[in-house]
C-alpha cells in the first residue's frame, strides 16, 4: 500500500513522548496532526476530519495512560473508540414491511454497484431470511442494463420484472410492485439507473418513483473508492430522497475507505452492507469497529491493544519490574513470561503488530522460532524447583539429566543457561536505564528464543 | 516559454477549439475553487498558519492529493518566510508559480497516438465501474466522425450484461463488435479482434476489458497476458493503454494508476464524470508522480460527451483567478 498506516506515523511522532503517565496537551498536538493527515489520506471529507479531531483532542488530554500502554497506544485507543461511535453499531437489517412486499429502492451514482448490489442483497434475504424477492428492472438508460440484471436473475434463478426501455421508470415501478403482490413476493427490489446528484430531472424522477413505490428502505449505493466528494452527493442524495442506509461497494480493494465515515457523519443513516467481490454472495455486513480500524490504517494494532489490556496482570508486571531490578528473577518467572506473551498469539504476529515494531533494526528480520520456544520451555520444565531458582546451582551431570528429561542436547541447556544469564544482567541493565541511572543502548539484547 | 506566457498564447489563439461543454463542464470544478482561493486571499490579509491551513483544504477538497499538497504548503512556507511576505496578496503569485510548477511537464503530448495508415490498437483498463465501455463507445464515434474506420473488441466476459452493453454502442455509433459468449477468455477474444480488425483493414481497434480492482493479483496478471497476445498478433501494439478513472475517485486513484502501470504500461487516462461535482485532483498528483497524461475527458453519458484533454485549460480552469496578471483580460473570464 500506498500509503503508512497511523500506527507507524504514531510511532515515529511518538518517540519523543514516550513513557510519560499522563498524555499532555503538548503530546495530543503533534499526534493529532498525524491524525489529521492519516484520516484526510484515507479520503475522510476534510470538514468531517476537523469535527472528530477537535472532539478526539478534548476527550485526549489530561487521560490517564493504561499501564501496559504507551500515550501513543492510548491516544490511538481513544481515536479508535471516537471513530467506531460515530461509525454507528451493526446495522444489517433490512426493513421488514406490515404489509408485504416490503419495497427496498436502490439509488446511487453511476457505476457504484446499484444493478450487483440488487442481485446480492436479493440473494442475502433468500438465504438469510428465506425471502421471495422480485427483482424490478427501473434502468432505461445505460444500454444493457435491463440485461444485466436479467442475466443476475437467471444467475440466482429468480424472475426479474421488466417493460423495456420505452416506459418511464416510475410507471416500471408502479406495475413492478402490483406485479409483486399478485404473485406473493414478499420483497420487491427496484434497481434504479445511475445520475448526477446535481441532475435535477433525473432526482426528480427518483423522487416520483418515491412517492409511488413507497419504499420501506431506500438505499445508497457508494463506491468506498470516492474521494472528498463523497459528502456532497451523500447529502444530496439524503435531502431529495431520504436515505434510510447505505451499501458501500468494492471493499475488496485496497482503498482506506475514508467515504464510509463521511456519508455517516453527513446522513447519520446506517451502513448497512458492504460489498466484498464482484459474485453475488460477496455481500457482507458491516462492521464499525473494522471500518474504522481500516480508515487508520493501524492494522492489528488495536487487536494488540486489547490483548495487552486483557492479558497483562497489571500486578504481575510490578512484581517483575521489582524482580528485575533486584536481579531475583529465575527461571520459573522466565517461564511464566514466555507463557504469558505466548497466550497473546504467535510470536511473529505479536511482533508485527507492534507499532514501529518494523523499524526497530534488532526487531526487523526477526523470524520468531516457535520450535525453538517449544524446546526452551521443555528444558526449563526439567529442571527441579531448586534449580530454577538457582541456576547457578547446575552443574555437568544436572545439565545432562536435564538435556535427557527435555530431549534436547547439553550444548541446548548450556546455551540457554548462557543466554538467560546474560538476560538477567541486561534486565538490570535496562531497568536502571529506565530510572535514568544510566545511558545506554539495546543493540545487543538477544532473548533465547531469537 | 513560460507557463503563463504559453497559456495565454494558448487562450487567444486556440480558445474556439474549447467545446462550450468541456467549459460548462469545468465550470463547478473552477466556480469554487478559484471563487474560494479569491475569497481566502481577501478574508485573510495576513499570511499565516489559518491562511495555510484554509490554502491546504482547499487543494485536499479537489483531491489534489495530501502528499502533493502538503509539499506544496511547505513549500510556500519556506517562500513566505525567506521572501518575508506578510500580505496574502503578495503571496498570490507566489502560490500560482508552485501550482504551475507542479502541472506543467512542459512538453506532455496529450494527443492519442494513432498510426497513419495502420491499425491502431487501443486497450482500455481500468477498475469497475468507472466508464471503461462507456468510453469505448464515445471515442468510438468521435473517431468516425473523423473519418477513421473502427472496430471494437467485447473483451469483458465477465461482467454480466457487459458485451450486450458494447454491442449496444456499436450499434449506437455504426462500429462492429468482435465477441465471444460471457464467460469466454479474453485474451481469445481481443486475439481474434486483432486478427479480424488487420483482415478488415480497419484503422482503429478499440479493446473492452472487465473491471478489475488492483489488488487482485490473478486479474492483473490476466490484463497481462491480454496485452501480450495484442503485441504478439501486431508487434508495436497496443499503441495506447488507456487508463479510465473516475473523477469522483479519492486518494485510491493513484494507487490505481501504479498498478495498472506495472501490469500494462499505461500511456494515458481516461477522466470519466467530470460533469459531477467531483474534481478529479487526484490526476495531478498522477500526472507529477507518475508523469501519465490526461488525453481524455468523460462529461456525459452520451455519445458526444468526451473531449481531448487539454492539460493547459484544465489548469487554467482550476487555478484561473490565481494565475498573476491574467484575471485583467477579458476572454479569461469566459474559461
Ligand atoms: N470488486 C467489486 N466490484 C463490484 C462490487 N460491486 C459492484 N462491482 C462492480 O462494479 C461495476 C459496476 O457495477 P454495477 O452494478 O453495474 O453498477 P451500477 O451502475 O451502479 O448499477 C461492475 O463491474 C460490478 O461487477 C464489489 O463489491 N466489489
Ligand atoms: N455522468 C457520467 N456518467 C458516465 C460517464 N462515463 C460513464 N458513465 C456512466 O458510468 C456507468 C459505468 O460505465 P461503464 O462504461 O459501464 O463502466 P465500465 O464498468 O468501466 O465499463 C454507466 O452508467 C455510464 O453511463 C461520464 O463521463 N459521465
Ligand atoms: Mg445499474
Ligand atoms: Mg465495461
Amino acid at each position: 500500500m500506498a500509503f503508512e498506516g497511523l500506527a507507524d506515523r504514531l510511532q515515529q511522532t511518538l518517540q519523543k513522548v514516550r513513557g510519560k503517565g499522563k498524555v499532555t496537551e503538548a503530546d495530543v498536538k503533534v499526534m493529532m496532526r498525524e491524525v489529521r493527515l492519516a484520516l484526510l489520506e484515507a479520503d475522510v471529507n476534510f470538514k468531517v476530519v476537523k469535527r472528530f479531531v477537535a472532539k478526539v483532542k478534548e476527550r485526549a488530554i489530561g487521560q490517564e495512560v493504561l499501564e501496559s500502554l504507551t500515550p501513543g497506544q492510548q491516544v490511538v485507543k481513544v481515536v479508535n473508540e471516537e471513530l467506531t461511535a460515530l461509525m454507528g453499531g451493526e446495522q444489517s437489517k433490512i426493513a421488514v414491511a406490515n404489509k408485504p412486499p416490503t419495497v427496498v429502492m436502490m439509488v446511487g451514482l453511476q457505476g457504484a454497484g446499484k444493478t450487483t448490489s440488487t442481485g446480492k442483497l436479493a440473494n442475502h434475504l433468500r438465504k438469510k431470511n428465506n425471502r421471495q424477492p422480485l427483482l424490478v428492472a427501473a434502468d432505461v438508460y445505460r444500454p444493457a442494463a435491463i440485461n444485466q440484471l436479467q442475466t443476475l436473475g437467471k444467475q440466482l434463478s429468480m424472475p426479474v420484472f421488466d417493460l423495456g426501455t420505452d416506459v418511464s421508470p416510475v410507471e416500471i415501478a408502479k406495475q413492478g410492485i402490483a406485479k409483486a403482490k399478485e404473485e406473493h413476493h414478499d420483497y420487491v427490489i427496484i434497481d434504479t439507473a445511475g445520475r448526477l446528484h446535481i441532475d435535477e430531472g433525473l432526482m426528480g424522477e427518483l423522487a416520483q418513483i418515491k412517492e409511488i413505490a413507497k419504499p420501506d428502505e431506500i438505499l445508497l449505493v457508494v463506491d468506498a473508492m470516492t474521494g472528498q466528494d463523497a459528502v456532497n452527493v451523500a447529502e444530496s442524495f439524503h435531502e431529495q430522497l431520504g436515505l434510510t442506509g447505505v451499501v458501500l461497494t468494492k471493499l475488496d480493494g485496497d482503498t482506506r475507505g475514508g467515504a464510509a465515515l463521511s456519508i455517516k457523519s453527513v446522513t447519520d443513516t446506517p451502513i448497512k452492507f458492504v460489498g466484498m467481490g464482484e459474485k453475488l454472495d460477496a455481500l457482507e455486513p458491516f462492521h464499525p469497529e473494522r471500518m474504522a480500524s481500516r480508515i487508520l490504517g493501524m492494522g492489528d494494532v488495536l487487536s494488540l491493544i486489547e490483548k495487552a489490556q486483557t492479558n497483562v496482570d497489571e500486578k504481575k508486571a510490578k512484581e517483575l519490574e521489582e524482580k528485575m531490578r533486584t536481579m531475583s528473577f529465575t527461571f520459573d518467572d522466565f517461564l511464566e513470561q514466555l507463557t504469558q506473551v505466548r497466550s497473546m498469539g504467535p510470536l511473529d504476529e505479536l511482533l508485527g503488530m507492534l507499532p514501529g515494531a518494523g523499524q526497530m533494526k534488532q526487531l526487523k528480520n526477526v523470524k520468531v522460532d516457535e520450535k525453538q520456544l517449544n524446546h526452551v520451555e521443555a528444558i526449563i520444565q526439567s529442571m527441579t524447583k531448586g534449580e530454577k531458582l538457582h541456576p547457578e546451582t547446575i552443574n555437568a551431570s544436572r545439565k545432562k539429566r536435564i538435556a535427557k528429561g527435555s530431549g534436547r542436547s547439553v550444548q541446548e541447556v548450556n546455551r540457554l543457561l548462557k543466554q538467560f544469564e546474560d538476560m538477567k544482567k541486561m534486565m538490570k541493565q535496562m531497568s536502571n536505564m529506565q530510572k535514568g541511572k544510566k545511558k545506554g543502548g539495546m543493540g545487543n539484547m538477544k532473548f533465547p528464543f531469537m | 516559454m513560460s507557463f503563463f506566457k504559453r497559456l495565454k498564447n494558448k487562450l487567444t489563439t486556440q480558445s474556439d477549439t474549447v467545446t462550450e461543454k468541456f467549459k460548462d463542464g469545468l465550470t463547478k470544478t473552477r466556480a469554487s475553487f478559484s471563487t474560494r482561493i479569491n475569497d481566502l486571499v481577501k478574508n485573510y490579509r495576513k499570511v499565516d498558519e489559518e491562511f495555510f491551513e484554509e490554502l491546504e483544504e482547499i487543494l485536499i477538497e479537489a483531491d489534489v492529493g495530501v502528499s502533493t499538497v502538503m509539499d506544496l504548503i511547505d513549500e510556500l512556507k519556506d517562500e513566505a518566510r525567506t521572501q518575508n511576505i506578510k500580505e496574502t496578496e503578495e503571496l498570490q503569485g507566489v502560490i500560482s508559480e508552485k501550482l504551475a510548477e507542479l502541472l506543467d511537464k512542459g512538453d506532455d503530448d496529450t494527443k492519442l497516438n494513432i498510426q497513419e495508415d495502420e491499425l491502431t490498437v487501443i486497450l482500455f483498463v481500468g477498475v469497475n465501474g468507472v466508464g471503461k465501455t462507456t468510453s469505448i463507445g464515445k471515442l468510438a464515434h468521435k473517431l468516425k466522425q473523423e473519418g477513421k474506420s473502427v472496430l471494437m473488441a467485447a473483451g469483458d466476459t465477465f461482467r454480466a450484461g457487459a458485451i450486450d452493453q458494447l454491442q449496444v454502442w456499436g450499434n449506437r455509433v455504426g462500429v462492429d463488435v468482435i465477441k465471444h459468449s460471457e464467460g469466454a477468455d479474453p485474451a481469445a477474444v481481443v486475439f481474434d479482434a486483432v486478427k479480424s480488425a488487420k483482415t478488415r483493414g480497419v484503422d482503429v481497434l478499440l479493446c473492452d476489458t472487465a473491471g478489475r480492482l488492483q489488488n487482485k493479483v490473478n486479474l492483473m496478471n490476466e490484463l497481462e497476458k491480454i496485452k501480450r497476445v495484442i503485441g504478439r498478433e501486431l508487434p508495436g501494439a497496443p499503441h495506447e493503454v488507456l487508463l479510465v478513472v473516475d473523477a469522483t475517485t479519492g486518494q485510491n486513484a493513484m494507487n490505481q494508476a501504479k498498478t495498472f502501470s506495472q501490469a500494462t504500461d499505461v500511456s494515458g487516462i481516461v477522466l470519466t464524470k467530470l460533469d459531477g461535482t467531483a474534481k478529479g485532483g487526484i490526476v495531478l498528483a498522477i500526472r507529477h508522480e507518475l508523469e501519465i497524461p490526461v488525453k481524455l475527458v468523460g462529461l456525459g453519458e452520451k455519445v458526444e460527451d468526451l473531449y481531448e484533454f487539454d492539460a493547459d485549460q484544465f489548469v487554467y480552469g482550476l487555478f484561473s483567478n490565481i494565475l498573476p496578471n491574467v484575471e485583467e483580460e477579458e476572454s479569461v473570464d469566459r474559461y
